[in-house]
């Protein structure tokens, strides 16, 4: 058992919250124990190396690293301490890429991306934008409990229109809050009652609320439809909530869960895990293909973990102020070797499994 | 060759071919086989392993079906009532047969 942290790897000056660094370990055949294969190499025996965009269909925000939880398993490194937030020029500039663009998806992640304080102001802006495009927010529940002011963001999604996407590791209180910190299960157990009770996930009101699974520990998901299966009967009776769909989502080895990997001694065989489980018909469906990153600062990734490694793309369009769509649909995707977590059984993605 | 049971023999299981490749195929093929969802879940399945695995008390068969249950979501309460259920089946086997001593010592005394 690992104690969840009370700082984020950054706030504890840690050798892991530095970037470069992470890339290092996951290279390093040494600490890892065993030769593993390049991800590249990977992808070029299924020709798909350099691995290209098939289009630029979702916009996946990163509004900042402000979190009110401090997570086990978080690859942004977020927390209480983190400052770095989206400011409103920065988002003037991601309502422009909107604007000018045909993302059919925007997805608001984080940290909670509700603490930012321009975050309802850029809701209704993307509203404003177009009643259509779909929008998602990666709410992590807690915070509609943590404060007052946040008590009536159920119905504020639900004014406009929100897909609610909230992570739930576990039906039961010891798992959840060995991964999310103590209290985070009742929490979010109330907080997923107060949006049934504006409609979220009740059949018929078209309000989608989805649970995040990922496991809470060294261990890959197995079966999404299985475990749909469970939670929604679990949480029905025990706590009478219902929800839409259940994505599985792999653990991706970088920041505090690689921290926790080898804490815990289990990171040489996580990564052989990753890379027997490797799915070629998963590679394919990686979720950069069709998702652009930004991060809080307006920079442009691959996805949210080259995001947090500090990759960004491959070609000129590297901030939203130069953003050039024909640029960046024809870039190189980075990959790297924490890339595995993407294609491991039936693959990995914000939206849980691809193949 | 120095212990028993290494935990890295688990990944050598498929050696077992090596000397009877034949036999091994059929093996491996009806063990991925059984372990698909069928008129049990793949959780259920997983489950009765673990419970097996703790009554023939086979340490790598525990690894496995520990990772396994773990990776279909169960929970540690899941885990531990399976090892309940083998425990119970095999304490109640050994009790059962005290029917079996009580009828033999009536038999036998006067
Ligand atoms: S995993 Fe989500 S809720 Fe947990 S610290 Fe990271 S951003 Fe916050
Ligand atoms: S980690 Fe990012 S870049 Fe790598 S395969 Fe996954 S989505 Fe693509």
């Amino acid at each position: 058992m690992v104690k969840n942290p009370v700082k984020s790897l950054k706030a504890q000056k840690h050798a892991l919250g530095e970037t470069a660094y992470q890339i290092k370990v996951l290279n390093d055949t040494e600490s890892i124990g065993f030769s593993m294969p390049k991800f590249r190499e990977k992808l070029d025996e299924i020709d798909l190396f350099p691995l290209k965009p098939t289009a630029l269909e979702i916009l996946q925000i990163n509004m900042g690293k402000m979190c009110n939880q401090v997570c086990n398993h978080c690859h942004v490194d977020a927390g209480p301490d983190r400052k770095e937030i989206m400011t409103r020029e920065t988002m003037e500039l991601c309502l422009e890429a909107i604007r000018n663009n045909n993302f059919n998806t925007v997805d608001l992640t984080g940290g909670a991306p509700e603490m930012n304080p321009n975050f309802r102001w850029f809701v209704e802006q993307i509203r404003e934008i177009s009643q259509d495009i779909k929008i998602i927010v990666r709410c992590n529940l807690t915070i509609i409990r943590a404060n007052p002011k946040y008590h009536d963001l159920p119905h504020f999604y639900k004014t406009h229109n929100i897909e609610v996407v909230s992570s739930l590791p576990a039906y039961t209180e010891s798992r959840t809050d060995a991964q999310r910190g103590n209290g985070v299960f009742k929490d979010s157990i109330k907080a997923l009652q107060m949006l049934n009770e504006v409609g979220y996930g009740k059949e018929g009101t078209g309000l989608t609320l989805d649970l995040v699974y990922n496991p809470s520990g060294a261990f890959l998901p197995s079966g999404q439809a299985g475990l749909e299966m469970n939670f929604k009967r679990k949480l029905k009776a025990d706590f009478d909530i219902e929800f839409n769909y259940l994505f599985a989502i792999t653990n991706i080895p970088i920041s505090r869960y690689l921290d926790y990997l080898i804490v815990s001694g289990n990171y040489g065989a996580y990564m052989e895990k990753l890379v027997n489980a490797y799915n070629p018909a998963a590679a394919k469906n990686v979720m950069c293909r069709n998702t652009l990153s930004i991060g809080w600062d307006g920079y442009i990734f691959d996805c949210d973990f080259n995001q947090m490694l500090d990759l960004k793309v491959a070609c000129g369009s590297k901030h939203l102020s130069e953003f050039n769509a024909s640029e960046l649909v024809n870039r190189d995707i980075i990959v790297n070797q924490h890339c595995y977590g993407c294609t491991a059984g039936a693959g990995s993605s914000c939206g849980g499994e691809v193949a | 060759m120095d212990k028993y049971y290494d935990p890295k023999d688990l990944k050598k299981f498929g050696n077992i071919k090596e000397y009877s490749p034949e036999l091994g195929k059929k093996f491996f093929d009806w063990y991925g086989e059984v372990f698909q969802e069928g008129a049990l879940t793949k959780r259920e399945k997983g489950l009765i392993a673990l419970a097996v695995a703790h009554a023939i008390q086979c340490p790598y068969c525990i690894d496995a079906y520990t990772s396994d249950t773990l990776e279909q979501g169960c929970s540690e309460e899941e885990l531990m009532e399976a090892v309940h259920v083998a425990g119970a089946i095999r304490g109640g086997a050994s009790l059962v047969h005290g029917v079996q001593m009580m009828n033999k010592t009536k038999e036998l005394l006067m």
